[in-house]
């Protein structure tokens, strides 16, 4: 081979994919959490470092199979996503290794991150009601906990979210470690039972039906109730935090990320976790989408603030993975669609 | 044509084999799940889900088909042989909806006509007697607002068909007293057959692929089961069984249309003056009410809420990146486009060449990919590639050390590769519609002047089936702007297209901010849609 078919060959792979030869300072990011949630985060980090973050987003699902596919050559250095289930099934895979960072685990606390350092919740989202305030029915008084919403006073008067969504899965999940089986498949199905309508495809509409009747509950993600009320605020709608008495609490998930276990860059990538789990990070990631940081002790926005204080569930998310299929069947199972 | 048989090279016969199964390959990884044990899954998903979810699909697909025959056939007669004023418009803005996404349609009008939108809202403020649990149900939703989208196949191909089926025979056949309905259903239809068979056929594998509209409705159908296998109980060994089902389902039905559809050959192409039909009264009025309601349904009102839309969020999104993202769009729809009217282009010249069923046979297999939902095609395209770059890294890291990284994979290269799977049939179905039409003894008359092979293509074929090249270039142009699980799955980091930046807003809810890029990739649709009427006759 002459030196210039070498050349040509070399300038062709290149056109193919620069990644080969691209730059050490750089981390790419497999995330499930969207761009305008993760951008400005990112762009932070390398003002700060220098170190550039490539990402790609898709649902957390697709993200796995293409990282298991790609095997030993993925370009994956961090896995992120917007549910610990989706965290836990990776480790689970065998997708991810273990941090061993004491920030880490200094910075999350215990029942967000995996027990065994593969993953950490990065923001908190709690999962919980939402009640129409217009009705001259006082529902705020009726309400107590998630198991409640099964007795038959709430017939026809509940919305939910189809259970294909992730969060319903793992709210189901956690009731199961709280209930067992059994008991959560009488609560689901009677959560049917008591539907108003068919189930919405997002979280958004099931507070626009409990805020204009169609229905007086619903479950939500806060962050949500948080975007709509900022967009229209008079909607007549309030947030209510179910199983405060000692049983159980409110069912919080993460948005979290671990370090892939195949990427060459796993100091490179411990390093970036950390960061997104100091203080300074914490308040903006957390910030830009109405969420809680997972790190205690950072100062919550204003609007979060407002809504109160809560005892959240303390159940460690592992189980939301755990119990996911289990919950799924017993879902379909329940005609919970 | 037996003349021809003989003369052409067999490189043309080898080369569709080729192409055929290079096509193939993603669909036999997706196949080749069976050869990984099955899981326990299955048997909760045969006790509680598939009975269930095959009637959903089964029943939908009817209504879709329904719904696009009867729109597609009764606005291609009307457009092709009656006259009224507003005609010329009617002719493109038909074609209109085809340049909203399926799934856009359905946000809008889930949005409008819920509970808390403003239809109803409005409705119980005025009519006291307004019922509360008044709502357009999910089945006849979906099956509306995807006959809406999916029936321009169907009007535009039928239309081609009508119009160069000769007006000249049905004038005779009105001449000789048969009444309008009668030379429609016994004369116009019969004849156009093939061409409402393969415009039906591609809009019953897109609603059998289909995920996103259904799920904006929340009509749960068989592909909800493959995803639930995915991204639920994490088996996508379980989704792509699943999806293998589809596949066989459709190949199934092309076994029995090529055994039972040999006969058909219409080569009728008469040109001169069409015949048509003044339309005056009642009449007039009943077709110009007609088609402005498909138009206003099927387009107006769905761009008309995302404008609404735009204009609330404008400030914050029209920024550079829009016209970047959308130049993606452009880049990746025109590739594949060109890579999939040459493919096309080849398959068809040979089953013309080595018309013995054979050919023909491994042409259609090779359009199977449209059955497979986008992302699950992704994974079938995925995994060779991968293979490819993991091997060639292994030597090139074993020859020139290094880090090892992915080459293909993640290049646009794959990503028009995959899209070319997935829409050859879009393609190559009005190209060989195209190629019907062009009657043998044409063929036989090159020959005498000494023309074969190659050379007879590009002296003959290719410049009577150029508007076939153009509408399957233009339709498949349109779908890959519009297409999503699989652009999103393949794209390079940090390629965004349209269709990707309406999936991030729309996965969040966040229906306005996803008005933007919707606009421009509806504006990009609706120049091809034009360009598309260009080739359009009278």
């Amino acid at each position: 081979m002459n030196v210039h078919k070498s050349l040509l060959c070399g300038l062709l792979l290149l056109a193919l994919g620069g990644d080969a030869f691209a730059a050490a300072k750089e981390l790419v990011v497999y995330s499930a959490r969207k761009e305008h949630l993760i951008k400005n985060v990112f762009e932070k980090y390398t003002a700060e470092t220098g170190v550039k973050i490539k990402y790609t987003t898709n649902k957390a699902g697709a993200l796995l199979t293409q990282i298991k596919n790609e095997g030993k050559s993925s370009p994956a250095d961090v896995f992120m996503t917007v549910d610990a289930g989706y965290l836990w099934h990776a480790a689970n895979e065998g997708v991810l290794a273990p941090a061993n960072s004491k920030v880490l685990n200094d910075n999350i606390p215990e029942h967000l991150r995996d027990p065994q350092g593969r993953w950490f919740g990065l923001s908190v989202r709690a999962r919980t009601i939402v009640y129409n305030t217009s009705k001259p029915k006082n529902i705020l008084r009726q309400l107590s906990t998630y198991e409640d919403l099964a007795d038959p006073k709430w017939k026809g008067r509940l919305c939910l979210r189809t259970s294909k969504k992730v969060y319903n899965q793992s709210l189901v999940a956690m009731l199961m470690v709280q209930y067992g089986e059994k008991e959560t498949e009488k609560i689901v199905s009677q959560w049917v039972n008591n539907l108003a309508t068919d189930v919405f495809p997002n979280d958004t509409k099931v507070i626009k039906a409990v805020a204009s009747g169609q229905c007086d509950v619903g479950i939500v993600n806060t962050y949500y109730f948080g975007r709509l009320k900022e967009k229209e605020p008079d909607l007549k709608i309030g947030l209510f935090w179910p199983n405060q008495k000692n049983d159980g609490g409110v069912h919080v998930n993460v948005s979290g990320a671990g370090v892939v276990k195949t990427s060459m860059r796993q100091a490179e990538a411990v390093k970036f976790l950390e960061w997104l789990s100091s203080d300074k990070t914490q308040k903006i990631f957390a910030e830009v989408n109405h969420e809680y940081p997972a790190k205690t002790g950072v100062p919550i926005s204003k609007i979060v603030a407002s809504w109160g204080t809560f005892t959240p569930s303390r159940i460690n998310l592992a189980k939301a993975g755990q119990n996911q299929a289990a919950a799924i069947k017993l879902m379909d199972r329940a005609k919970y669609r | 044509m037996i003349s021809s048989l003989r003369r052409a090279s067999p490189a043309w016969r080898y080369g569709a084999y080729v192409l055929a199964a290079l096509t193939l390959v993603p669909i036999v990884v997706v196949l080749a799940s069976w050869l990984q044990p099955v899981e326990d899954h299955w048997l909760h998903i045969r006790e509680h889900l598939l009975g269930r979810l095959v009637l959903n699909s089964l029943t939908l697909v009817v209504g879709v088909l329904a719904g696009s025959f009867v729109l597609g056939v009764s606005l291609a007669w009307i457009t092709a042989f009656c006259r009224f004023p507003g005609r010329d418009f009617f002719k493109w803005a038909l074609l209109a909806p085809f340049a909203i996404p399926a799934y856009v349609v359905g946000f809008v009008y889930t949005g409008l006509f819920e509970y808390s939108g403003p239809v109803q809202t409005m409705a119980r403020e005025w009519f006291s007697w307004w019922p509360s649990s008044w709502g357009i149900g999910q089945y006849p939703g979906v099956v509306m607002v995807m006959s809406l989208t999916l029936f321009p196949y169907v009007y535009f191909v039928v239309r081609g068909a009508f119009v160069s089926n000769g007006s000249r025979t049905l004038e005779a056949a009105r001449s000789l007293g048969q009444g309008q309905r009668a030379v429609l259903v016994r004369l116009a239809l019969p004849m156009a057959r093939p061409w409402v068979l393969s415009s039906l056929a591609l809009v019953g594998m897109e609603t059998l692929a289909d995920f996103g509209t259904v799920s904006v409705f929340g009509y749960e159908t068989f592909t909800t089961a493959i995803y639930k296998s995915w991204y639920g109980f994490f088996s996508p060994n379980t989704a792509a069984q699943l999806s293998s089902l589809l596949v066989v389902f459709v190949a199934v039905l092309f076994l029995i249309e090529q055994s039972v559809g040999q006969e058909r050959r219409y080569t009728a192409n008469q040109n001169g003056d069409p015949y048509l039909i003044q339309l005056k009264g009642w009449r007039l009025w009943m077709v110009l009410v007609y088609c402005s309601s498909v138009f206003l349904v099927g387009f107006v009102v769905p761009i008309l809420q995302l404008l609404v839309w735009a204009w609330e969020v404008l400030g914050e999104e029209l920024t550079g990146r829009i016209l970047a993202i959308t130049i993606n769009s452009i880049i990746i729809g025109s590739l594949t486009a060109l890579s999939v009217s040459v493919i096309a282009l080849f398959l068809v010249l040979a089953s013309r060449f080595w018309p013995d069923g054979k050919v023909m046979l491994a042409a259609k297999l090779a359009t199977l990919g449209y059955a497979l939902p986008g992302s699950v095609l992704a994974v079938g395209v995925f995994v060779p590639f991968v293979w490819f770059d993991k091997n060639l890294v292994a030597f090139l890291v074993g020859a020139f050390g290094g880090e090892p990284s992915l080459w293909l994979t993640g290049s646009i290269f794959t990503m028009v590769v995959g899209l070319t799977v997935r829409f050859l049939a879009v393609g190559y179905s009005p190209l060989s519609g195209q190629m019907e039409r062009v009657s043998p003894r044409l063929d036989e008359a090159a020959m005498n002047y000494g023309y074969y092979g190659l050379q007879m293509a590009r002296k003959l074929h290719i410049p009577l089936v150029r508007r076939g090249i153009i509408i399957g270039a233009i339709l498949v142009f349109v779908d890959v702007v519009k297409e999503m699980p699989l652009t999103l799955m393949s794209r390079p980091f940090g390629w965004d297209t349209l269709s990707v930046r309406i999936f991030e807003m729309v996965s969040e809810g966040e229906w306005e901010r996803a008005s933007v890029p919707a606009v421009f990739l509806v504006l990009t649709g609706l120049i091809s849609v034009f360009f598309l009427t260009k080739q359009m006759r009278d």
